[in-house]
C-alpha cells in the first residue's frame, strides 16, 4: 500500500512538472493560431518590413517595421544607460565595497529590482518627461530618449545583481596568481577577473536586453506612442509592446487588427526567445570554462 | 653552523609576529634566507608556514583584519616600509601556489600577462621571454606546438609547471613555492622537484612542504615550525640527522604531525 | 647566467608603477561614480513618489472607493482587487511550481525530459509580460469564457510567476544535503514520506522566499491584467471570481492616461504609486530577510 501510494505521488509530480512546457507550447500555439490570418492576408515579409502601421484606416495597413525599429531604438538606448552603470556598480560591489557597504548595498539593489514597472513609468511621465521637455525645449517630453532612460534605470539592478554573481564565481586563485606577479588591483580586475567573468557578464546584459525589449508599461507611458519610423531619439515612438497594450482594448476579437496585434506578440516572443537561448548557451559555456558544475 | 655565517642573506626576518584577528599566528620568528639556495619550511599543518612565506611577497596584505610586526628585509631593505611599492616587491619575489592556478587564457597569454602588466608591450621581447621561460620550466617541448591552446587543457602537472614558467617570465629574484606538489601525482611531483633543483642555480628558492622526504630531497636549508614558532633552522643534512630540539626530532621521526 | 637575469630585470621599469597607479585610481573613481549615479537614480524615484504620495495618504484614501469620476475618494477597491489577483495567482502557481520543483530535484532521472522542462522554465521566465496578457486573453477570457475577471487575471499572473516559484523551490530543495534523504530512506521510509517529512520542512524557508518574491511580482504587474482582469472603475468591491476588478498598478496607468482632470488625478496616482511601492518593497524585504536568516543559519 505504501509503495503504491509512493508511485502515485511520483506520477502526479511527473505530470505536473510538464506544466511549464505545456504553457510555453500553449503560448506558441495561441500566438501562431491567432496571428495566422494576419500572416496570410498581409504576408510575413510585408508585415515585418511594412513601413506604415494604420490599423484603423480603410483599408488598414499593418506594417510592423516602425514598431520593431522603435523597440530596437529604445532597447539600444536603454542598454547605453544600464550596461555601464549596472556593470560598473557590480564591479564596485565586487572590488571596492567594504563588507558593511556590501551588506547594505546588495540587498538594496535586489530590493530596487522589485519596484514595479508601472512605478517607473509613472515617474517617467510626471517627473522625467516634463523635465526633459523643458531642459531641451522639446515639443513633448514623451520620446524614445525618455523611454530609453527610464528603461535603462529600471534594468540596472537586474544587470548589477547578475553581473555581481558572475564576478563572485571567479575563483580567488586567479586573483592571487595575478597579484603574485606584481599586478595591481585594477590590472587584475580588468585583465583577469573581467575576462574570466566575461560570459557571465554578457549573460546579464542579454537578459537585461531581453527584459527591456519585452517591457510594456514603462514604454507605454513614456515613449509617446507615434507609430512612425523613428528619425531621432527626441521624437515619440511606439514600440511593439506598447502597441499591443494600447490597441488590444479597441480591436474586436477575430478582426484583422486583432490578428495583427497577435502577430506583433509572436515576433516579440521570438525575439526574446532568441535572447534567452543565447544567454543560456553563453552561461553554460561559462560554467564549463570555470569548471563549475552548476 | 659555520657555513651559515659566511653566506649572504637575501631575506632577513627579524622578530616577526603576525596576527589574524585576535589569533597570534606567528610568534617572534627570526630567519635568514640565503642566495641561490633552496630553503624548505616544514611543520605540521596549521603551524604558520604558509602564512610565513606569504609575508615575503606581502600576499597577506590581502587578508583583512590582520597585521604584522617586526622587520622583513629583502637585500637589506624593509619591504613593509612606507613608500615601498608592493607591486615591485611581488615582481621581484615570485610565488607558485598549492593548487595550479593558470588563468583561463591561452598558454601564451598566461606567460605574456605578467610581462604586459609590468609594462612590456614589445612583441619580440614578449615572445622571447615566453619561450625562454617555458624552456627553463621544462615545459617547452610539451607545449611548443600549441601555445594558443587554453591553459586549462593541460594536465595538473603541466599546469603547475606553466605556473612556474609564468612566474619566471617576470624575472623574479626569489621564488616562493607554497606546497607546489600538494595536488599532484608522484610522477609530476618528481618533475617539479627536479625543476626546483635546476632553478636553484639562478634563483633564491623557498619551499613550504609538509612532505619531509621532499624537503630532504630538494633543499639545502630547512626550517622547522611548530605552533607559530620557528623551532629549528639549519642545513637540511644536519636538521634531519642530528636535530637539536626534541620537537624537531619527534616530528621528523613521525611521532606527530 | 645569473648576471644575465639581473641585467634583463632592468627592463622592468619602475616608472610604470606610478602610471599604473594613476590608471587604477581613475578606474576606481569611475566605478564609484557608477554606483553613486545608480543609487541617485533609484533613490530619486522613491523620493519623488514618497514626498508627493504622502500628501494624499490617509486611512480614508486607502479604504474608500473613488468618487466624482476619479477626481476624489480613495483606492480601496484597487487594493482589494490586487489582493485577490495576487492570492489567486499564488493559489494556482504554488501547487504546480512546487510539484515541478519536487520532480526536478527528487525524482528527476538524468533524461531528455528534464532538460526539456528546464529549458521551458528558463524560456517561460523570459516571455514578455504583455505576451502572457495575449495568452490569457485568448485562453481564459475567450476560450474558457471566464471573461474579463479576477479568475482570468489570476491564472494569467499565475503562469507569469510560475518559473520564479519553480526556480526558488528547486534551489531550496537542492540545498538540502543528500545525507538527510539517505538517513530517512535507510530507516525504511518511502521516497514520498522522505520528501513530505524531511525534505520539504527543511526547504520551507527557501520555498517561502520564492513565494513571497512572486507575490511582490504579481502584485506589481500591469500588462498581463490589462486585457484579462482590470477595469478602470468599479462601483463597489468585486463580488465573485468572475467579476472584473480594479487593481492598483492598472489604476495608476488609467489615472494618468484616461483622465479628465489631470491635476487631481496625478495626486491620486502619486498616492496609488506610493501604496504599491510600499507594498512591493515590504514584501520583497520580507523575502530577502527570510533568505538572509536562512543563509546565516546554514553557515
Amino acid at each position: 500500500m505504501r509503495r503504491f501510494k509512493d508511485s502515485i505521488y511520483k506520477w502526479i509530480f511527473t505530470a505536473l512538472a510538464f506544466a511549464s512546457l505545456i504553457f510555453l507550447l500553449g503560448i506558441v500555439i495561441v500566438l501562431f493560431r491567432e496571428a495566422l490570418p494576419a500572416l496570410k492576408t498581409t504576408g510575413f515579409l510585408d508585415l515585418v518590413f511594412g513601413k506604415s502601421w494604420y490599423p484603423t484606416y480603410s483599408p488598414p495597413e499593418f506594417g510592423i517595421l516602425p514598431l520593431i525599429l522603435a523597440s530596437l531604438w529604445v532597447t539600444a538606448g536603454a542598454m547605453a544607460v544600464c550596461v555601464p552603470l549596472g556593470v560598473g556598480s557590480a564591479l564596485y560591489l565586487h572590488e571596492l565595497a567594504s563588507n558593511r557597504q556590501k551588506a547594505i548595498l546588495k540587498p538594496a539593489i535586489e530590493l530596487l529590482a522589485s519596484i514595479p514597472s508601472i512605478v517607473f513609468g509613472f515617474f517617467g511621465m510626471v517627473v522625467v518627461a516634463p523635465f526633459l521637455q523643458e531642459t531641451f525645449n522639446l515639443p513633448t517630453g514623451l520620446t524614445a530618449f525618455t523611454a530609453s532612460l527610464i528603461l535603462g534605470i529600471m534594468a540596472i539592478p537586474t544587470i548589477a545583481s547578475i553581473a555581481e554573481d558572475a564576478l563572485s564565481y571567479v575563483p580567488p586563485s586567479f586573483k592571487e596568481a595575478s597579484y603574485a606577479l606584481g599586478a595591481n588591483r585594477w590590472q587584475t580586475l580588468t585583465q583577469v577577473v573581467i575576462p574570466a567573468a566575461g560570459s557571465g557578464i554578457s549573460t546579464a546584459i542579454i537578459l537585461g536586453m531581453s527584459r527591456a525589449v519585452g517591457e510594456t508599461m514603462t514604454v507605454l507611458m513614456v515613449a509617446g506612442g507615434a507609430a512612425v519610423i523613428p528619425h531621432s531619439f527626441f521624437e515619440p515612438v511606439r514600440p511593439m509592446t506598447s502597441t499591443i497594450a494600447a490597441e488590444m482594448g479597441e480591436a474586436a476579437t477575430g478582426s484583422p487588427h486583432y490578428a495583427a496585434l497577435f502577430a506583433i506578440g509572436l515576433i516579440l516572443f521570438l525575439i526574446t526567445l532568441v535572447f534567452n537561448i543565447v544567454a543560456e548557451i553563453i552561461s553554460k559555456r561559462y560554467r564549463m570554462k570555470l569548471g563549475l558544475s552548476r | 653552523m659555520e657555513d651559515l655565517k659566511v653566506r649572504i642573506a637575501r631575506i632577513q626576518i627579524e622578530n616577526v609576529n603576525f596576527y589574524y584577528g585576535s589569533n597570534h599566528v606567528l610568534k617572534n620568528v627570526n630567519l635568514h634566507i640565503y642566495e641561490n639556495k633552496v630553503t624548505a619550511i616544514i611543520g605540521p599543518s596549521g603551524c604558520g608556514k604558509s602564512t610565513l612565506i606569504r609575508l615575503f611577497n606581502r600576499m597577506n596584505d590581502l587578508v583583512p583584519v590582520s597585521h604584522v610586526e617586526g622587520t622583513i628585509l629583502l637585500d637589506g631593505k624593509d619591504i613593509n616600509a612606507p613608500g615601498v611599492d608592493v607591486v615591485d616587491i611581488r615582481r621581484r619575489v615570485g610565488m607558485v601556489f598549492q593548487k595550479p592556478n593558470p588563468f583561463p587564457k591561452s598558454i601564451y597569454d598566461n606567460l605574456a600577462y605578467g610581462l604586459r602588466i609590468n609594462g612590456i608591450n614589445d612583441k619580440g621581447t614578449i615572445e622571447q621571454k615566453v619561450t625562454e621561460s617555458l624552456k627553463r620550466a621544462a615545459l617547452w617541448d610539451e607545449v611548443k606546438d600549441r601555445l594558443n591552446d587554453s591553459a586549462l587543457r593541460l594536465s595538473g602537472g603541466q599546469q603547475q609547471r606553466l605556473c612556474i614558467a609564468r612566474c619566471l617570465a617576470v624575472e623574479p629574484e626569489v621564488i616562493l613555492f607554497d606546497e607546489p606538489c600538494a595536488s599532484l601525482d608522484p610522477i609530476s611531483t618528481k618533475k617539479i622537484e627536479e625543476l626546483i633543483q635546476e632553478l636553484e642555480k639562478y634563483y633564491t628558492i623557498i619551499i613550504v612542504t609538509h612532505n619531509m622526504q621532499q624537503a630532504a630531497r630538494v633543499s639545502d636549508y630547512t626550517a622547522f615550525m611548530y605552533l607559530g614558532e620557528l623551532i629549528e633552522f639549519g642545513t637540511t643534512e644536519k636538521l634531519f640527522t642530528v636535530p637539536r630540539d626534541k620537537r624537531t626530532e619527534d616530528y621528523i621521526t613521525g611521532k606527530f604531525g | 647566467m645569473n648576471e644575465n637575469i639581473i641585467a634583463s630585470a632592468a627592463i622592468f621599469k619602475k616608472k610604470n608603477n606610478a602610471r599604473n597607479k594613476i590608471v587604477q585610481n581613475t578606474g576606481f573613481a569611475i566605478l564609484l561614480l557608477c554606483i553613486i549615479i545608480t543609487i541617485l537614480f533609484l533613490g530619486s524615484i522613491i523620493y519623488f513618489v514618497g514626498v508627493n504620495g504622502i500628501k494624499i495618504m490617509s486611512w480614508e484614501f486607502l479604504t474608500a472607493p473613488p468618487r466624482k469620476a476619479m477626481t476624489a475618494g480613495g483606492i480601496g477597491p484597487a487594493i482589494v482587487g490586487t489582493f485577490y489577483l495576487t492570492i489567486g495567482a499564488i493559489l494556482f502557481s504554488l501547487p504546480l511550481g512546487l510539484s515541478c520543483a519536487i520532480y526536478l530535484s527528487e525524482y528527476s532521472p538524468k533524461s531528455i525530459a528534464v532538460n526539456v522542462i528546464r529549458l521551458s522554465i528558463n524560456n517561460l521566465a523570459g516571455v514578455p509580460s504583455v505576451v502572457f496578457g495575449l495568452f490569457g486573453l485568448f485562453v481564459f477570457v475567450d476560450y474558457f469564457h471566464f471573461g474579463v475577471s479576477i479568475l482570468s487575471g489570476s491564472l494569467t499572473l499565475g503562469i507569469l510567476v510560475l518559473p520564479g516559484i519553480i526556480s526558488a523551490s528547486q534551489e531550496a530543495l537542492m540545498a538540502i544535503p543528500q545525507s538527510l534523504r539517505e538517513a530517512s530512506l535507510a530507516l525504511g521510509a518511502t521516497q514520498w514520506q522522505t520528501i513530505k517529512r524531511i525534505v520539504l520542512p527543511a526547504a520551507l524557508p527557501g520555498i517561502l522566499t520564492g513565494v513571497i518574491l512572486s507575490i511582490g511580482r504579481a502584485a506589481g504587474e500591469t500588462a498581463p491584467i490589462l486585457f484579462t482582469a482590470a477595469t478602470f472603475y468599479a462601483r463597489g468591491y468585486p463580488d465573485s471570481a468572475l467579476s472584473e476588478t480594479m487593481a492598483l498598478p492598472y489604476h495608476i496607468y488609467a489615472l494618468m492616461t484616461e483622465g479628465t482632470h489631470p491635476e487631481k488625478q496625478t495626486m491620486i496616482a502619486y498616492g496609488s504609486a506610493l501604496t504599491l511601492l510600499i507594498l512591493v518593497l515590504l514584501i520583497s524585504a520580507l523575502a530577502i530577510i527570510i533568505r538572509q536568516r536562512q543563509r546565516n543559519k546554514m553557515v
